[in-house]
């Protein structure tokens, strides 16, 4: 057992959350980055979708890799996260309509996600099954975070709510406050991922290029 | 193993196309009967929605049950080409809509709330990214509107998706589908401030230009085909 919380599954884990995060350090996925940090709610759905079918086509990849035809490996990759999400699609469609017809777009999304190819052919290609689980987690929860703090900003100053409830009290906006129109298009979510970037390197000095 | 031989990946390829293949269409087609009872579900939901019923924590379908009293399906010159509980329903709208207007069959829902009748008229258009729906429901006099429900396939969260939002919605009830001549004009969906002449308007969604006016379009070319049959009955009324 000792196997499951040794120092390199942890660093695996850990890894991903900051020094090694997807989004800030790899840049990988920022197109989803921008589409779904409007609002907290599909933000943190994707985070979780994503976090979930990295993990699992990790998993497969992992168990395969000794047998995959190095020529096609890309293909073999691509079609078992296709697989998986439409598997994961349709189960939805059919146990949690409600939530399948919020995550009709990101569904599709998902399958384009740079961090899942990324993660195949890195990790999961030359690693043990628990150690790629473990690490689809870490890059997923990595990814997620980012996502949460980035819509987090987004919504409060551009909707003035939080998961749809209203946060800035009306009194506020009778004063003359406005929401910032500029928050809600997708500009904003690379000005703010630069934001994130800038402190995150400012605090980790080895991240810095010379 | 030598994984690199051509005849290798080629069977490889294949085993694993047709594995998946099997596995997709295995799943597809267990779900079929659940995922399209769920879709017919979110239908009558949709419907409900547009006259404002509240049907939370209830079985939707025996809500829709209770109101929906009339199911008709009608063509473009007022005609009731059926009656048949269930033909509206299941006409296939969009396939209706590729059609030319003379030929269409249009589905009409009619309601009775509170000892009035309600007219349930359903929209197709596009928005921004891709298609937007919904229902309108009109009042005993087919000109003011009694409520609105939209959605959307893809519309860009916070801007055009705001269309799905009851705040959107309500801004429809009480608005006028007939000008003071009689004449079908329809309902504007405006950028806040601006001012359409001789019709109804309501304000579209900052930011969510395109779309709002997706469902100005959808308003107009929708309510439009019933034109006949909402001035026919009109007239005959008020004389």
């Amino acid at each position: 057992m000792s196997k499951l919380i040794s120092d390199k599954t942890k660093a695996v884990f850990l890894g991903p959350l900051s020094k090694n995060n997807p989004i800030t350090v790899q840049v990988l996925g920022i197109c989803s980055a921008l589409a779904v940090t409007a609002k907290l709610e599909p933000a943190l759905v994707m985070g979780l979708s994503v976090t979930i079918i990295v993990a699992f086509s990790n998993v497969i990849i992992s168990l395969l890799r000794n047998t995959i035809p190095n020529r096609i490996r890309i293909i073999v990759q691509l079609v078992v996260v296709a697989a998986l999400v439409t598997i994961v699609s349709e189960i939805l469609k059919a146990f949690a309509y409600d939530v399948s017809v919020q995550l009709s777009v990101y569904i599709g999304l998902i399958i384009t996600n740079c961090i899942l190819m990324g993660r195949l052919e890195a990790f999961a290609m030359g690693n043990k099954p628990w150690e790629s689980f473990v690490d689809g987690l870490g890059n997923g929860f990595g990814y997620a975070w980012i996502l949460v703090v980035v819509a987090f900003f987004r919504e409060l100053f551009g909707s003035g709510s939080l998961f749809g409830f209203q946060v800035i009290p009306q009194a506020l906006y009778d004063a003359g406050y406005v929401n910032n129109g500029l928050m809600i298009l997708p500009p904003m979510a690379l000005i703010l991922v630069a934001c994130i970037i800038w402190v995150h390197r400012s605090r980790n000095k080895e991240l810095q290029e010379k | 193993m030598n994984t690199n031989k051509n005849s290798y990946t080629l069977i490889y390829a294949t085993v694993m196309v047709i594995i998946v293949a099997l596995m997709l269409a295995l799943v597809s087609s267990s779900l079929k009967g659940i995922q399209t009872a769920n879709v017919e579900l979110d239908k009558k939901k949709q419907i409900l929605s547009s006259l404002n019923v509240n049907f939370e924590g209830q079985d939707a379908a025996a809500v829709y049950d209770k109101y929906i009293g009339t199911e008709l399906v009608i063509n473009s010159n007022a005609e009731v080409l059926s009656e048949v509980k269930g033909d509206a329903f299941k006409l296939d709208y969009i396939k209706e809509l590729a059609k030319p207007i003379q030929e269409r069959k249009l589905p009409l829902y009619i309601a009775q709330i509170e000892g009035e009748t309600k007219y349930i008229i359903p929209l197709r258009g596009a928005g921004l990214w891709g298609p937007i729906w919904g229902y309108i429901a009109l009042n005993e006099d087919k000109n003011t509107v009694y409520g609105s429900f939209y959605s959307h396939a893809s519309e860009t969260p916070g801007l055009g998706a705001e269309i799905a939002q009851t705040s959107f919605q309500q801004k429809f009830v009480g608005k006028s589908i007939f000008n003071d001549k009689e004449e079908f004009v329809s309902i504007a969906v405006m950028k806040p401030g601006q001012v359409a002449e001789n019709q109804d308007q309501v304000d579209g969604i900052s930011g969510g230009t395109i779309t709002s006016k997706g469902v100005e379009k959808m308003l107009l070319s929708c309510i439009g085909q019933y034109e006949a049959y909402l001035k026919k009955s009109n007239g005959g009324t008020e004389e």
